[in-house]
């Protein structure tokens, strides 16, 4: 029972990260119906810029206290990374747009690789190790010999994400913009006749998409304390694996998805096989994409002729 | 009259400042946004200093000299090239008319793909004189090797992505099915190369039709993900069930080629003393180059031979419109099993190639981006283009090590330039800008199998994609 508490413990944790990525995915693919390919190296992306601003935080400015670092790392990293995502809207989706269907997706393989290796030539192949930034843990309970324990940076994940959630969804539901990209998810052609701007709205998902990959940039800093410019690719496809297992286009769906791939990730780790746990991820995504497409929360896909 | 002809004339006038200042404006604009980019990413760089701790290296001539460049381009390309600039140049046409030309006779394909044979024959001949000898030339031989390695592969994911129009990013694990094929076969049970390539492509085969059957009722980008997950699933199955495949170690001392069973050695009965030549370890090069020569070929000929026949028809039909295929009774699942399978095949061919070529596999040669290559070349090369293909596969493997071998590159950057560091990072933009540019590759234009008295190209703008 104490391990399975602990893992669960973990597994949380990793699926917060998962479902902050995959809200991105699913945002996006709702919207213009595209398979983000390049969102898992923004989040990488987003993970060197918040390492770069941290260090330069505490040697070189000299700031004492870690939680007013992360404080500003969180909204540098998010600000930074949300002009990523739009500077790769505008240049390598934006014009495909009406294009034959696979064109968007290809380049967004092209932005993956060119991400990927313009972050590892740029600051090296070598992994970027950062000093344990919190090391605080709170016992829950001892049993048997084995300390269940909450880390501070795990408590610390899950309210950050949480509360970004929170505000995003009402964002979604409640203000002009969120109405906006819901009106494009429904008809673009009919939104624009209505007088929403659709170029801005796809825009401003990228941005927003971006934004929550950069809050999990962090916390994956924060968790791990180690970045490496092929970071991108697998936590990448296991946050699409949690869109695509929620229901694709479905914001809480993606949320669940992540928590239940993190669970499933640690669990496998803990009781099969971690040589393995990739594998099951990655199945996963097959099985539910091959015997059920629309998702746990989504809605089946209409083929319109 | 001229009242008007004049007003026009001085607006005309006024609107060239007016465009150079907004493009100015515009071109500061992108040089921000890169400076925005550019922070922290590329003007501090972490290393890890001599206590493990991270240090910063300050680069801020790096960023400015970036930053610079975009607005360059960015000014160069609205003042020369942008929609105004074009606009200011012509008047505005509207409606476009559909027009279709008669086809000419000799198309890039049929006089393009025998001239590229050709120099392909004599290739080894040629570098042999050109470098003064058949070992000098072996830097040249194997470069060539390695560009008709990836034609093929081209050539075969062709069949899925470019005749079919299914999306495959997991291709690579075909070629690493026929790769290990010839490897265990050959180690363990010391099978020839000659038995073992129609097995491994046999084996390609029937992954491809195991793997394809579930996921073949997926749209277009499900479908891409689904395959990236089984070439993935595939590889890790590669690095973890060790006692077959001997794990991330690999598989070493492959037997390697022999001359239909005469093996490449100084022996008696050695290729060089049964025909009576010198021996030379460049023998067996030279026979790996016609070999994957004759390989690349056959999976050409194949596809062109497909194409016209009943099943190939209904591939083109199935890339163009699925729905209507339906419609017209075209089995769907069937058409996409028997494409996956056929490019399957050529990637378990060219896998057990790659084996004996190498003597050596390791999983770590099967990753994505193998598969991303692939699709690269058959996406430049203009989907479904044979000769397109060759175009792309020649310029993305040769050219990073046409590049590595310029002096004067060197002498801009520095000593320490490696043209092979950027190969992928060109390699992506290269997606990117080819699909903004020309989203249907080099070669681009449809040349239609059937046809009504004449033969007609179309231009390739006009053609819709189907929901494949």
């Amino acid at each position: 029972m104490a391990v399975f508490t602990q893992q669960l413990i973990n597994g949380l944790t990793l699926g917060a990260i998962y479902g902050l990525i995959a809200i991105g995915y699913t945002m996006v693919f709702g919207i213009i119906g595209m398979v983000n390919f390049a969102h898992g190296d923004v989040f990488m992306v987003s993970a060197f810029i918040a390492l770069i601003t941290f260090v330069l935080l505490t040697t070189v400015l000299g700031i004492g206290s870690i939680a007013l670092a992360l404080l500003i790392v969180l909204v540098v990293g998010m600000l930074l990374t949300s002009l990523w995502g739009w500077a790769i809207e505008r240049v390598a989706y934006r014009p495909l747009r009406g294009t034959f269907r696979l064109a968007p997706l290809i380049s967004a393989i092209g932005v993956s690789i060119f991400l990927s290796n313009f972050v590892q030539v740029i600051q090296g192949a070598r992994n970027k190790p950062t000093a344990p930034m919190i090391r605080d843990v709170i016992v829950l309970f001892e049993r048997d010999g084995y300390t269940v324990a909450l880390a501070y940076k795990q408590l610390m994940i899950m309210v950050v994400t949480a509360v970004l959630l929170a505000i995003f969804w009402y964002v979604v539901q409640k203000t002009p913009l969120g109405r906006a990209q819901r009106a494009c998810e429904q008809d673009q052609k009919m939104a624009a006749l209505l007088g929403v701007d659709v170029d801005r709205t796809i825009s401003l998902t990228f941005v927003m998409g971006a934004a929550l990959a950069a809050v999990a940039g962090v916390m994956y800093l924060v968790y791990y304390g180690v970045v490496s410019f092929s970071d991108g690719f697998v936590p990448g496809v296991k946050a699409f694996t949690a869109a695509v297992l929620g229901g694709i286009g479905s914001l809480p769906g993606a949320v669940l998805g992540g928590l239940v791939i993190g669970l499933i990730e640690t669990m496998w780790s803990a009781y099969f096989s971690i040589e393995y746990k990739d594998v099951a991820a990655f199945s996963i995504l097959a099985i539910t994409l091959i015997f059920m497409p629309q998702g746990l929360l989504g809605k089946p896909d209409v083929e319109k002729v | 009259m001229t009242a008007v002809s004049e007003s026009n004339a001085a607006s005309a006038a006024r609107a060239v400042p007016d465009r150079l200042a907004s493009a100015l404006k515009d071109a500061g604009f992108a040089a921000l946004v890169m400076l925005g980019l550019c922070f922290p990413l590329v003007t501090l760089r972490t290393e890890p200093d001599d206590h493990g701790r991270l240090a910063l290296t300050p680069r801020f001539g790096l960023t400015a000299i970036m930053c610079a460049a975009v607005f360059l381009a960015r000014l160069g390309y609205l003042t020369l090239w942008g929609k105004q600039a074009r606009a200011a140049r012509q008047p505005q046409t509207r409606g476009e008319v559909i027009k279709t030309v008669a086809a000419p006779r000799y198309t890039l394909t049929s006089v393009g793909l025998p001239i590229a044979l050709g120099f392909a024959v004599a290739y080894p001949v040629l570098m042999t004189f050109v470098n003064g000898g058949l070992s000098e030339a072996r830097y040249w031989i194997d470069l060539g090797i390695l560009v008709l390695t990836y034609v093929m592969l081209g050539w075969g994911l062709n069949i899925v992505v470019g005749l079919a129009g299914l999306l495959d990013l997991g291709y690579v694990a075909f070629y690493a099915v026929g790769a290990y094929t010839y490897a265990i076969l050959a180690t363990t049970f010391h099978l020839s190369f000659w038995l073992c390539l129609p097995l491994a492509g046999l084996l390609a085969c029937t992954w491809g039709v195991l793997l394809g059957f579930p996921v073949l009722r997926l749209r277009g980008d499900y479908l891409a993900i689904v395959t990236l997950a089984f070439g993935e699933i595939i590889r890790m199955v590669l690095i973890n069930w060790v006692d077959v495949t001997n794990g991330g170690a690999g598989i070493a001392s492959i037997p390697r080629a022999s001359f239909f069973g005469i093996p490449f050695n100084d022996d008696d009965n050695g290729f060089a003393a049964t025909f009576g030549l010198e021996f030379s370890p460049m023998h067996r090069i030279v026979f790996l180059f016609y070999l994957i020569l004759a390989l690349a070929s056959l999976t050409s000929l194949v596809t062109t031979r497909l194409r016209k026949l009943p099943v190939g028809r209904a591939w083109e039909a199935l890339r163009e419109d699925e729905i209507a295929c339906r419609s017209l009774g075209i089995n769907t699942t069937t058409t996409k099993l028997t494409a996956f399978a056929t490019g399957a095949m050529f990637g378990g061919f060219a896998g057990s190639f790659f084996a004996v070529r190498q003597g050596f596999v390791s999983p770590e040669s099967f990753n994505f981006l193998e598969s991303a290559i692939i699709l690269a070349i058959v996406v430049l090369g203009g989907m479904g283009s044979q000769i397109g293909i060759v175009i792309a596969a020649v310029v993305m493997i040769a050219g990073p090590e046409m590049l590595r071998n310029l002096g004067f590159l060197k002498a801009i950057f520095g000593d320490n330039f490696d043209p092979n560091e950027y190969r992928l990072l060109i390699f992506g933009l290269a997606m990117v800008v080819m699909m903004i540019l020309r989203p249907r590759g080099l070669v681009s234009t449809r040349e239609p199998t059937v046809f009504l008295k004449e033969r007609k190209t179309i231009s390739s703008d006009l053609v819709k994609e189907g929901h494949g």
